[in-house]
């Protein structure tokens, strides 16, 4: 399939702005300042990106405690992601949810998740919502392997088949629930999980920004079209532990490294698309530069932002009481 | 204005609400009942029992969606629905079936708009049977209003009759929180007059059905009843007896319960729900706290014990309050004489 070029500079830059944003909160949090936990999305940028860059504004996506590269894929603004996780009062939830809860609905952005396997479930009703409203949307759960095994997913998947909706469930398959290989943790298949609840099933190499886009393209216009949901397996390498302060214990030695150098979606990226004399190498070093400078000011920004006030303990618990 | 029973009262508040705005859908487990199968009737149902029947005929299979018996999912899925746009009302049957779905309850739909700054509304029902009195046993009795009361974000509706079942569900139904609406289902058959036309009540504004001197009785759902009866059999012992019908554990109307604690000193609590941390503790806890001189005498709880519910009747009818055990209670105030200090 053709991609546009402006499509594919454009996702040239998000999957830069998420490398990026968890390299500098990887340096940042060794710091002290970042309250709370974070979880890195580092590796795992072509399945966000080749996701979101077929959905607009109006398809819904859910995401999990891994999810700032799917907020930054989606569409919500960097600067306001950065101020969230340092708990200012100018983040885009005002500093209330933190890395785990940023959401911003307006670009249909349903929220990462604390809780492994709370999606599926949200996704079922914002597909739900899209199929009633007749608004052409689609709507999107990513989920780890570890998620995989939740009751909720299961569920989700059979109910998503039974109401047919116009839903995609995206496995981003890491090998590792925390600290647990899937290897051990997934009995059975997921395409084997897929076909007992009646839906089709694609698989493809998460480093490789083209066969994501191809696959989720794929997945998404069947959704779309009213045929059901889908299941997506994208296969992927997570490059830094669980949640930053991991030490990756459970992992060979040189795992890591060889994902860094074999499945660097960005690397395979730049290769190919100058290899094809698609873009210069100059073109697209602008941008890493353009996002240095992005990354750079929302730190800045975010390290000076105010704090919240104590009345904003109270507020928004509910719409009224 | 004419006579209508619980469930009629329910039902006819859910027809009127879809009628009036086309994002009110229905979902759970055999709403409708009668899809797949063997074809027999469709609607065969209307829930387990009857209070959605004849809806999905009125409304069509895309307002009114049977589900698969997996709480999780359809819970969680009118969570997102509501967030998304629709105004889902769904029924999780036996509220003790929560324990099936509570994460997608407490963790998503009841966080969602604090988590997100204040961005998000869901505008969500969940309706469900509780209580004892039906044989049902340790896992289909449960009132268990408290834990969702714990939960900052949800809204806690415990309607008391067929009036104020209706007027509730139009409000829970037209409210943009997450909304909790329990029904006992030993009520479902009690009739009263209930106007024909929409009206709403609002929530935390308590509504008193006795009014009297010597003592307050606060009492849950359908407990009201048998306060109102305990009270009636009071005052032919020259025994005042105000009850209050607080309509929603969350938001609660503390001030109501003040201010009669303020005129008659006394405060006798009634609570069908497990007796720890549930509502009579709270309240007591209000009292104690806020109204500490006005009372003149201890606060009395009129609840079961710490156990789960049992079968046989003989020990069902042990296990709930009932009119002699609230007459019992208030007697015991009214008899407490304040020991003088040395």
């Amino acid at each position: 399939m053709q991609i546009a070029r402006e499509t594919l500079l454009r996702s040239y830059r998000a999957m830069r702005t998420i490398r990026m944003f968890e390299e500098r909160l990887h340096v940042e949090f060794a710091t002290g300042e970042i309250p709370g936990f974070v979880h890195l999305y580092c590796g795992e940028e072509a399945s966000a990106v080749g996701v979101c860059a077929n959905l607009t504004d109006n398809d819904t996506i859910a995401s999990t405690h891994r999810g700032h590269g799917h907020c930054i894929a989606k569409g919500v603004e960097v600067a306001g992601m950065m101020a969230e996780i340092y708990g200012r009062s100018t983040g885009v939830c005002r500093g209330k949810g933190g890395s785990m809860h940023i959401a911003d609905l307006a670009c249909g952005m349903l929220g990462a998740n604390g809780i492994v396997g709370g999606g599926p479930p949200l996704i079922c009703g914002a597909a739900l919502s899209h199929k009633t409203l007749r608004d052409g949307g689609v709507a999107v759960a990513f989920y780890g392997d570890g998620a995989s095994n939740e009751g909720t997913t299961l569920e989700s998947l059979n109910l998503a088949s039974v109401w047919q909706l116009p839903a995609v469930f995206v496995v981003e398959d890491n090998g590792y629930g925390e600290a647990t290989g899937a290897s051990f943790a997934c009995a059975g298949t997921q395409k084997a999980r897929a076909a007992g609840f009646g839906m089709p099933y694609i698989e493809c190499d998460g480093s490789d920004y083209f066969a994501v886009h191809e696959a989720a393209g794929e997945a998404i216009a069947h959704a779309r079209a009213g045929r059901g949901p889908v299941m997506l397996h994208v296969h992927l390498q997570r490059w830094y532990g669980h949640f930053e302060g991991d030490a990756m214990t459970y992992r060979a030695p040189g795992e890591v490294a060889e994902a860094k150098r074999d499945h660097d979606c960005l690397r395979l990226f730049r290769e190919r698309v100058t290899q094809a004399g698609l873009f210069e190498d100059s073109v697209l070093d602008e941008v890493d530069t353009a996002v240095t400078d992005e990354i750079e000011a929302a730190v800045l920004q975010a390290k000076d932002d105010p704090l919240p006030q104590s009345a904003d303990l109270l507020a928004d618990v509910y719409v009224r009481y | 204005m004419s006579k209508k029973s619980f469930r009629q009262a329910i039902n006819e508040a859910l027809r009127q609400e879809m009628r009036r705005d086309p994002t009110v859908i229905l979902m759970g487990e055999d709403v409708a009942g009668g899809r797949g199968g063997s074809a027999g009737t469709v609607d065969a149902w209307g829930g387990v029992l009857g209070v959605t029947k004849g809806l999905y005929e009125e409304f069509g299979e895309t307002r009114v969606l049977d589900t698969p018996i997996t709480e999780a999912s359809y819970i969680g899925a009118a969570a997102g629905a509501a967030v998304t746009g629709l105004r889902p009302v769904a029924e999780l049957m036996f509220v003790d079936f929560v324990g099936c779905c509570l994460d997608q309850i407490m963790n998503q739909a009841a966080k969602f708009r604090y988590m997100f700054g204040g961005k998000a509304r869901t505008p969500l029902v969940i309706r469900a049977m509780y209580g004892a009195g039906f044989n049902a046993a340790a896992q289909h009795s449960q009132a268990l209003y408290p834990l969702f009361t714990h939960i900052p974000g949800l809204k806690v509706v415990i309607p008391s009759s067929p009036y104020e079942a209706k007027g509730l569900l139009i409000s829970a139904i037209r409210d943009d929180d997450p909304v909790i609406f329990l029904e006992n289902k030993v009520m479902y058959d009690v009739e009263e007059e209930v106007p024909d036309e929409p009206y709403a009540i609002p929530f935390g504004e308590a509504n008193l059905t006795r009014e009297g001197d010597d003592v307050t009785i606060v009492a849950f759902g359908r407990m009201v009843g048998m306060a109102n009866e305990a009270a009636d059999r009071l005052a032919k012992k020259g025994i005042g007896c105000t009850v209050i019908d607080p309509r929603t554990t969350s938001p609660l109307d503390g001030e109501t319960i003040l201010d009669c604690v303020a005129d008659t000193g006394r405060l006798v609590i009634v609570d069908e729900s497990s007796p720890r941390c549930n509502m009579a503790t709270d309240i007591a806890a209000l009292v104690a706290e806020e109204a500490f001189d006005a009372l003149r005498a201890p606060i009395r709880r009129v609840v079961p014990p710490h156990t789960p519910v049992p079968f046989a009747t003989v020990l069902e009818t042990l296990y709930m309050p009932s009119v002699e055990k609230i007459e019992a209670a208030v007697t015991a105030t009214m008899n407490h004489r304040v020991k003088e200090k040395v």
